[in-house]
């Protein structure tokens, strides 16, 4: 039988390393191995975007993605997005604009809406909608979502 | 289950020959690990093929696009040389999943998963793409429409994978384009989707169209008859009517919530008709381009 593979990565910036079996998704290893639990799992299929993470600069499924194909890869997660006690303008403008409820959606949301403002720093509403319809919430109904994304926009670009 | 990363075609080769059918190709995982999930296949070894150099990757020559067959729909999108030339199969790449999905999922597994509404594959078929593929008695080239042969089922043979895929340089005063019909706007899978591709002569008449069918029978389809409904006119209502006649002529839809079998055919022809004046439109605009001198 296989044993466990020996995983080298980077996660928000910091060298990790970690065991995990073939069958451990990067979610897996992420919220059970590492104990980095921000990355939430809705549907373990990719439909629901609660589990987004960054992989080279690619939003990604960490749930379709194995632990072991992390070896090497840059991953960043919503537990590096804020700096210190400092929230990232985006982290902010959903908490102005009321954008959670629950909070099962919302790191994977932050990390898709960073993901496209590293992208274009002046989407339109009609871009982040569509960026976004990978990440499914089942709350607030999009509408506080998408204006926080353009809000931060906004203020990431200095206006 | 154990996991290797074979950094060669050839390893790769080996790998899948000699797990005699116990081994499952990983590229970006989008349909693999769902399936992995819930147990619909349980492979002693899954390969993955991103690291092989030739699977990734877009190259152009003189023949047209060579495109590595694990390269992401993302990479693929963002092709400015590529969106230019096929924009009716970048359009199809683009349509598969959400932005998540994209960062991951590939057109050789968006082609290997078999599934009857892939996408990109009838745009790949009308577009003429040629599958290369690579087995244990060496390399050889199919047409993209020879590959799927029923639901999750390729021809294929034992220890072959698809490395890689070869787009055509577009002829002149050529035009692609793909459409499928979903019930939302974003993230479903095809009712219906249908890919043309066309070609005209200096006075408007067409002179080569393909054209592919998906989501209205067990796999995707070349409706050779709907090509040549377009052929030899100048793409009127009269060839346009027939090339919708040809594609809902060979439909063979399964009957669901999401699509009766009348609905699907009905659609498949308005789909073929829409998507041809999308084809002719870009095969116009590139002649305009000609006639000025910009290539």
């Amino acid at each position: 039988m296989p044993t466990k593979h020996h995983v080298t990565a980077t996660i928000n910036g910091d060298p990790a390393e970690f065991l995990c079996t073939t069958e451990q998704t990067l979610l897996d290893v992420l919220r059970d191995v590492l104990y980095l639990t921000g990355s939430k799992e809705g549907c373990a299929s990719g439909d629901c975007g609660a589990c987004s993470v960054i992989l080279d600069g690619r939003l990604v499924c960490s749930c379709l993605v194995l632990g072991v194909e992390a070896e090497g890869r840059d991953i960043e997660t919503i537990e590096g997005m804020a700096s210190g006690d400092e929230l990232h303008p985006l982290q902010q403008k959903f908490l102005e604009h009321a954008a959670l409820q629950c909070g099962v959606c919302t790191p994977g949301f932050l990390i898709a809406a960073k993901a496209l403002l590293t992208r274009k720093s002046d989407p339109t509403e009609t871009e982040v909608r569509y960026w976004l319809a990978g990440n499914l919430c089942r709350c607030t109904g999009y509408d506080k979502i998408v204006r926080a994304v353009l809000d931060a926009a906004a203020e990431m670009r200095g206006n | 289950m154990d996991y290797r990363s074979p950094g060669s075609v050839k390893e790769a080769v080996e790998l899948l020959a000699t797990h005699d059918g116990a081994a499952h190709v990983l590229a970006g995982g989008t349909d693999l690990l769902v399936k992995l999930r819930g147990g619909f296949v349980a492979p002693e070894v899954v390969v993955d093929v991103k690291s092989i150099p030739q699977l990734r990757g877009i190259a152009r020559d003189a023949g047209g696009f060579r495109i590595g067959a694990a390269t992401s729909c993302a990479e693929l999108t963002e092709h400015a040389a590529l969106s230019a030339a096929w924009p009716g199969v970048v359009e199809a790449l683009h349509l598969i999943g959400s932005t998540q999905i994209q960062g991951r999922a590939t057109a050789g597994g968006n082609l290997c998963n078999a599934s009857p509404a892939a996408d990109s594959v009838p745009a790949m078929i009308a577009a003429g793409v040629i599958c290369q593929v690579a087995g244990p008695g060496g390399e050889r080239e199919v047409p993209v429409e020879k590959i799927v042969i029923g639901p999750g089922r390729t021809s294929l043979a034992r220890g072959e994978f698809v490395v890689g895929f070869r787009l055509p340089k577009p002829l002149p005063r050529s035009g692609d384009a793909y459409l499928r019909f979903i019930p939302r706007t974003e993230m479903d899978i095809a009712v219906v989707g249908v890919g043309v591709a066309l070609a005209l002569d200096e006075n408007g008449v067409c002179t080569h169209a393909r054209v592919g069918l998906g989501a209205v029978a067990p796999t995707p389809l070349l409706v050779e008859a709907a090509g040549k409904a377009l052929v030899g006119t100048r793409i009127d209502a009269a060839a346009l009517a027939a090339l919708a006649d040809a594609t809902s002529a060979v439909c063979k839809p399964i009957d669901d919530k999401r699509g009766t079998v009348a609905y699907r055919i009905k659609v498949a022809g308005v789909l073929a008709r829409r998507a041809a004046l999308i084809a002719l439109e870009r095969a116009q605009a590139r002649n305009d381009k000609g006639a000025r001198g910009a290539h």
